[in-house]
């Protein structure tokens, strides 16, 4: 391997676990953001959200 | 602390607040560590090669914002440990366990990038020496934390002992910084953070600190999007819970 293939490997690593990393902070955004809105389709509401209003 | 200041303070613990003001503030992070890392990593790709090393000097722009990174994100989950045992701020649990995954990947990149960088300058992938192991200690930390938070249905029964484990945990923290220093190691000593100032050329030096900025509003970026979906996740379980009972509760009231 010559020193650039190094450098390579280290930045395309680095690359492909920030984008995974990010990638799975927006799953997980959007299947909460989701099942939120289910719960309150079917007209669920938290303690806090009912004393409100 | 005037009561303006304890007032302000309050309104960001409250989680609802605080997904609010993470909202506003998220896309100028975004933008600001995205702008940061491309200034950086371009002066990194323009800064002269090392004369020793040659062009792998250019994984030191990623490898040493990782290592940082890694102590960094602990230090601050130790803060949040603090946090949750000594005020129970509501959101010290949660920003102990969001930032655990994130903190796991940057160490993983910053022993990635080391061992790949380790090959071609000192001819071995791993050496187990003071500071490659303590920081694999640190990786461990983070999978037993990430194990912890993830273990208990119930959050706040997970957040003592999550907390009591990071607290413990954070003595491997100054370890770490000293390892190159109280043994005799592979590792290079520090040439950045130096009561004489570093030892880096200027040239090098400024790229490595603007991509170290980058890197940190990145994380920074990570973690406050990682918190809003955890607040999101609790507030799922929370309302999941109400429904169930409230369906328990409709059968005892029919056949009164």
């Amino acid at each position: 391997m010559t020193h650039i293939a190094y450098v390579a490997a280290a930045y395309a690593v680095s690359v492909l676990a920030i984008l995974g990393l990010i990638c799975w902070i927006l799953l997980d955004q959007s299947t909460q953001q989701r099942a939120l809105k289910e719960l309150e389709a079917r007209g669920v509401r938290r303690r806090s959200t009912r004393s409100s209003q | 602390m005037n009561e303006k200041a304890v007032r302000r303070w309050t309104d960001i613990a409250n989680p609802t607040r605080f997904l609010e003001l993470a909202g506003s503030l998220l896309p100028w992070i975004w933008g600001a560590a995205l702008l940061t890392l491309g200034a950086g990593l371009f002066m990194a790709f323009a800064a002269p090669e090392d004369y020793q090393q040659g062009t792998t000097v250019r994984i030191m722009y990623i490898h040493v914002p990782f290592a940082w990174l890694a102590m960094l994100c602990y230090t601050m989950m130790a803060a949040s440990a603090l946090g949750t045992l000594v005020w129970r701020h509501p959101l010290a649990d949660v920003s102990l366990k969001s930032a655990a995954p994130i903190g796991a990947v940057f160490t993983a990149l910053a022993l990635a990038t080391g061992s790949i960088w380790g090959k071609p300058m000192w001819g071995t992938w791993w050496v187990w020496d003071a500071r490659l192991t303590s920081v694999f200690v640190l990786f461990l930390m983070y999978l037993g934390i990430i194990a912890l938070t993830r273990a208990l249905d119930e959050p706040s029964r997970s957040a003592r002992a999550a907390a009591i484990l990071t607290l413990v945990g954070f003595i491997n923290i100054p370890i770490i910084k000293f390892s190159v220093d109280w043994w005799n190691t592979l590792h290079q000593p520090a040439s950045v953070f130096r009561l004489d100032g570093p030892t880096i050329d200027p040239s090098m030096l400024w790229p490595l600190l603007i991509c170290a900025i980058g890197f940190t509003l990145l994380f920074l970026a990570l973690h406050l999007m990682a918190m809003r979906t955890e607040i999101w996740r609790r507030r799922v379980i929370a309302m999941r819970r109400l429904s169930a009972r409230a369906a328990e509760m409709k059968p005892v009231e029919a056949a009164r």
